[in-house]
């Protein structure tokens, strides 16, 4: 059979060449990241420029329809009288079932003497399977139907998911629900995930992005941060089966929400739901945080790495979340800044400059923490000081260069007539719904969201940039060929350049000798 | 191993996979014929639009049957800059005043052309004329871009709402792609037509120097870049397959537009591109619109097949690369192409050899030995339209070698040599094919590629229906045979990294060395 085009995801190497730099997966033994990549990018001072003298625009020409009515189909939602909230999405099109349940609580909230603690958990979980069936048990059955179980662990919640065909569709759930209630921990399970992420940690300084990636957000948050810290060998060895289970049993009573999709009855499916979940001990809240953001101090850092002929420049700060009234207008002015090909940053330092492949960045929000503030450049060494200073004087022209009506306009058609991709399809939909009722927002987030965008203008963009972009708020990470940088980071004369040390702790070990990790500390 | 529940499990569940498989194909491909309509236009080019209103939206994908396999010898990197310039716009978009432009980008060529006449002399060449005709050239860049308005093709595609807007070129084809509100249909084709048939070589060599910042970002200052990059170099003896895709430094340095250009009018006419739309779209009314606008793409006969078939290899190949970056091993063996009778064989065997925690190699190198984090068995590689390669790739846990990795691979090798595989493991294989394929349908920019890669490769979308047959076939014996004729010591290649410390090197990675390249 022909491979589709994304058949092997896991290694950027399949993925060919393209235009744009895709937010790839990366391995899956080492966190994803990709420096700008995908994110936000920043202005070049081109958009007037000469449109005018275009005698003839053709495609202004074509007719453009009314869009079809469309009301994108919302799961039904049912509150058990446990607090336990279901979401069900029938999708008839294709014979499957899929369902997961989310779990409050993750990274964040772990002892950080044993940072990775939620990560093994999410691995061990699965593999260890039940007191019934074990996880290799587990795995044969599944995968001779090709259905799946899984589980996760992600740094605000925990979450298992199902899929099968429609035929197996009550074995599996059935399963699920066993692997849910009735987890069996398993000292060789939890081994193995130790090893992996082991694997994980001695090779987290080979690739450049990956070591960008996280060390710009420790500039920002703290390197002890619960958003931050990293798992260390020392820290996983730390992990005991007893705390997969203290975990679990500490978590599995909070407030859990339950989403199933595809092609089910759905009458008799929320029966099933019911007799499954409601009985359960009423949920409890989950405690609140309390995290401190200082943000950044103004200075500029950087990591040497030896075997690379392009720079990762990152420039980071605080951003914000969700809550923020301004959202809308961030959403827009990171949109010119860096949110197309249109966008400052691309515009200036790939199309004019040429210095890039990968360009962009903005402020982004997450739903219930400030996310960071980002822009991020890769460009060959040499013109590591001339692409730091474009992108630099991009953020800075946000605040001293007004946004035009021109740019206005297209930042809010790109929004907006792209804004339907964000609910095309019932599993977006049902996803959606999900985040928001995790959360804490109302279900018609979406709506208010699309409401506010249209409503944004100039005054409001410029307000924003006065208020959000502090130059002297961001901090700059290079990682970098150091005797390549020519000019030298001195040149952009943003004080002393600072080293960061990212050698990673080896217990047992001569510092700085790579080699073998304890198997079982 | 097996215990009694996992047996029973099994027997259960081969039961019912069969009883839902029966006839579903059959029943896949009619409900499919129902909902697609091909068409193949006068110039050659053929539409494939398929109807799928579930939310008003469209994806299309854009199949040219040209990749960098076709680079012409001296000009790698050639497919992949073109897809470049294809975003670059049109006489029409992107421009004040082609005709004006026009002119000055025939400066802009003559001076580049001036200017590596002198770069490229191997006796005499004068360093100061070098400035001066890099001066000139400069000037004469600046100059056309005064009639530049950049990235408007995009961005009148992104105002549009377009999404996911993107393309990719690997050694067999390029594809272009993205989503669309449907209402914008007639406006796409307008846009996408345009660029396939009225590509102007704009911004060429600026583009040419991000295209050269890709290289850094994916392969030189990457160490699983740097290790496939040579592995596939060393494998290959004489086909292009052996060929960076993104171009070696010091060619895709001095690729010009007018080459650029040649490719254009060679590989992108009628006959060699498949455009597939899928999603709210009424085959009634689009496809007029549709042959309205992708007509206007030039005839032209199908490009001629190349030559080179790479010779039997008859010895062992090795390269090991020892540097600061931690292990990884990989290995190959020559294949046949994807025509190949036993096409699904392969894929067989990368199922029961790879496909999850139920694997060999999973429960054998991660599980039992833990000697691998991770570790996968896959084909064809680097591309499939000629004859590649059977991979493994493994990444070890802190404290084992690639050695280890090797030998442990070759073991589970020898196994599937030695004795067939296991009614139940052929059976896994044949459910989750056909449960993946399914999976793939609900998916309207997945579903587009898949088509017009099918249409391209076959001949006929149908035959990603048709391919169960094949699967279905696939025996024991099979898999035995294809493992005794393919895995042996002398067609393969292996590559790895081993870790020494920095300091031991003795020299940089190759990869940091200084571009070559005439800007």
């Amino acid at each position: 059979m022909k491979s589709l085009c994304q058949h092997f995801p896991r290694l950027p190497l399949f993925e060919g060449h393209g235009l744009k730099p895709v937010p790839f997966t990366g391995r899956s033994i080492s966190k994803a990241f990709i420096a700008g990549a995908i994110f936000a990018a920043f202005l070049a001072p081109l958009a007037p420029l000469a449109i005018s003298a275009q005698q003839n625009k053709p495609w202004e020409k074509i007719p453009i329809p009314k869009l079809h009515d469309f009301k994108p189909q919302q799961p039904k939602r049912i509150v058990l009288k446990n607090g336990i909230v279901v979401f069900l999405q029938e999708d008839h099109e294709l014979p499957f079932v899929s369902g997961s349940v989310l779990i409050p609580g993750g990274s964040r909230d772990e002892d950080p003497a044993k940072t990775g603690l939620v990560s093994l958990y999410g691995q061990a979980w699965r593999t260890s399977g039940t007191a019934k069936l074990d996880g290799d048990a587990l795995d044969d059955l599944l995968e001779a139907k090709a259905a799946h179980i899984e589980t996760y662990g992600d740094d605000d919640s925990t979450a298992l998911s199902w899929d099968s065909l429609k035929g197996d569709a009550d074995q599996v759930f059935s399963l699920a629900l066993d692997l849910l209630l009735h987890p069996k921990f398993s000292a060789e399970k939890l081994e193995l995930a130790q090893q992996q992420a082991a694997t994980g940690i001695v090779r987290r300084n080979d690739e450049e992005s990956e070591i960008a990636n996280r060390e710009a957000a420790k500039l920002v948050y703290g390197p002890t941060s619960p958003y931050t810290r990293q798992p260390e060998l020392a820290t996983i060895g730390a992990v005991t089966v007893d705390d997969l289970k203290i975990w679990h049993e500490r978590t599995i009573g909070g407030k859990l929400i339950v989403g199933i999709s595809g092609d089910f009855d759905p009458v008799a499916m929320e029966a099933k739901l019911r007799a499954a979940f409601e009985e359960l001990p009423p949920v409890k809240p989950a405690p609140a945080r309390h995290d401190v953001f200082a943000g950044p101090k103004p200075s500029i850092s950087f990591i040497d790495k030896e075997d690379v002929n392009q720079s990762n420049v990152e420039i980071v700060g605080l951003g914000t979340d969700r809550h923020n009234p301004d959202v809308p207008t961030l959403a827009v002015m990171n949109e010119i800044l860096g949110g197309g090909f249109a966008s400052r940053l691309f515009q200036k330092v790939r199309t004019e400059l040429g210095l890039a492949y990968a360009v962009g960045g903005g402020l982004s929000f997450a739903y219930d923490h400030p996310a960071t503030f980002r822009v991020g450049v890769l460009t060959k060494s040499a013109s590591t000081v001339d692409a730091t200073k474009a992108a630099l004087a991009e953020i800075a022209g946000l605040t001293t260069r007004p946004f035009t009506q021109d740019e206005l306009d297209r930042a809010k058609d790109n929004i907006l007539n792209s804004f339907l991709f964000r609910y095309d399809t019932k599993d977006k939909v049902l996803a959606e719904r999900k985040r928001l009722e995790f959360y804490g927002y109302p279900a018609d987030y979406l709506e208010t969201y699309k409401a506010g965008l249209e409503k944004v203008t100039l005054a409001d963009l410029n307000a924003a940039a006065k208020k959000y972009i502090h130059t002297d708020k961001l901090t700059v990470l290079v990682v970098g060929n150091g005797p390549e940088i020519k000019p030298g980071l001195d040149e952009l004369k943003l004080g002393p350049v600072q080293a960061i040390d990212i050698t990673i702790p080896m217990p047992g070990l001569q510092p700085g000798k790579s080699g073998s990790a304890e198997k079982k500390p | 191993m097996q215990s009694r529940m996992r047996t029973a499990a099994l027997v259960l569940g081969l039961a019912a996979a069969a009883m839902a498989w029966t006839g579903a194909q059959a029943q896949d491909l009619k409900n499919f014929e129902q909902k697609i309509t091909t068409k193949v236009l006068p110039n050659g080019l053929t539409l494939i639009v398929c109807e799928r209103p579930e939310a008003p939206v469209f994806s299309y994908s854009t199949f040219v049957d040209a990749g960098a396999v076709n680079d012409p010898s001296g000009e790698s990197g050639l497919a992949h800059m073109f897809e470049h310039l294809a975003f670059k716009g049109t006489s029409q978009i992107g421009t004040t005043d082609y005709a004006a432009e026009k002119v000055a980008l025939a400066k802009v060529e003559a001076a580049n052309n001036a200017y590596e006449a002198e770069y490229l002399k191997a006796v005499g060449r004068d360093p100061q004329k070098l400035v001066e005709l890099k001066k000139a050239f400069k000037e004469a860049e600046a100059e056309a871009h005064k009639y530049v308005i950049p990235n408007q093709f995009t961005d009148v595609a992104e105002r549009n709402g377009a999404e996911g807007l993107n393309a990719y070129t690997v050694l067999d084809e390029t594809v272009f792609f993205w989503s669309m509100p449907e209402n914008r249909l007639e406006l796409w084709a307008w846009l996408e037509s345009s660029r396939l048939a009225d590509t102007v070589p704009r911004e060429f060599y600026k583009e040419r120097d991000v295209v050269i910042e890709e290289r850094r970002m994916r392969t030189d200052s990457n160490p699983e870049g740097r290790l496939f990059e040579q592995f596939v170099a060393t494998a290959y003896v004489a086909h292009n397959y052996g060929r960076s895709n993104v171009g070696w430094p010091s060619e895709v340095s001095q690729i010009n537009a007018t080459e650029a250009m040649e490719f254009h009018k060679k590989y992108y006419v009628g006959s060699n591109i498949v455009v597939a739309v899928v999603g709210d779209v009424k085959a009634s009314d689009a496809l007029p619109v549709l042959e309205k606008y992708f007509s206007r793409v030039p005839a032209g006969p199908k490009p001629e097949e190349m030559t080179t078939v790479e010779p039997k290899q008859f010895a062992e190949k090795t390269v090991a690369i020892r540097e600061a970056t931690q292990p990884m091993y990989v290995e190959g063996y020559h294949r046949p192409d994807y025509r190949d009778p036993d096409d699904a064989v392969y894929d067989a065997i990368s199922d029961i050899m790879s496909n999850g925690r139920v694997s060999r190699l999973y429960r054998s190198l991660v599980r039992d030995q833990q000697i691998a984090a991770e570790v996968v068995g896959f084909s064809p590689y680097p591309g499939d339209k000629y004859p590649g390669l059977y991979c493994f790739i493994a990444i070890p846990v802190p404290g084992h070698t690639p050695a280890e990795i090797r030998d442990a691979i070759h073991k589970e090798i020898e196994r599937l040599k030695a004795a067939d595989v296991t009614d139940e493991e052929l059976a896994m294989y044949k459910t989750r094919t056909r449960a993946d394929l399914l999976r793939g349908l609900a998916n309207n920019q997945e579903l587009a590629n898949t088509l017009a890669e099918y249409q391209t490769r076959y001949g006929d979308w149908r035959e990603l229906f048709r391919q169960l047959d094949r699967v279905d076939k696939v025996t024991k014996a099979d898999i035995r045979r294809v493992a005794n004729q393919v895995f042996i010591d002398s067609n393969r290649t292996s590559a790895w990294i081993e870790t020494v410390a920095p300091a031991a090197t003795g020299q940089k990675a190759a990869t940091a060395q200084k571009d070559g390249g005439a800007q």
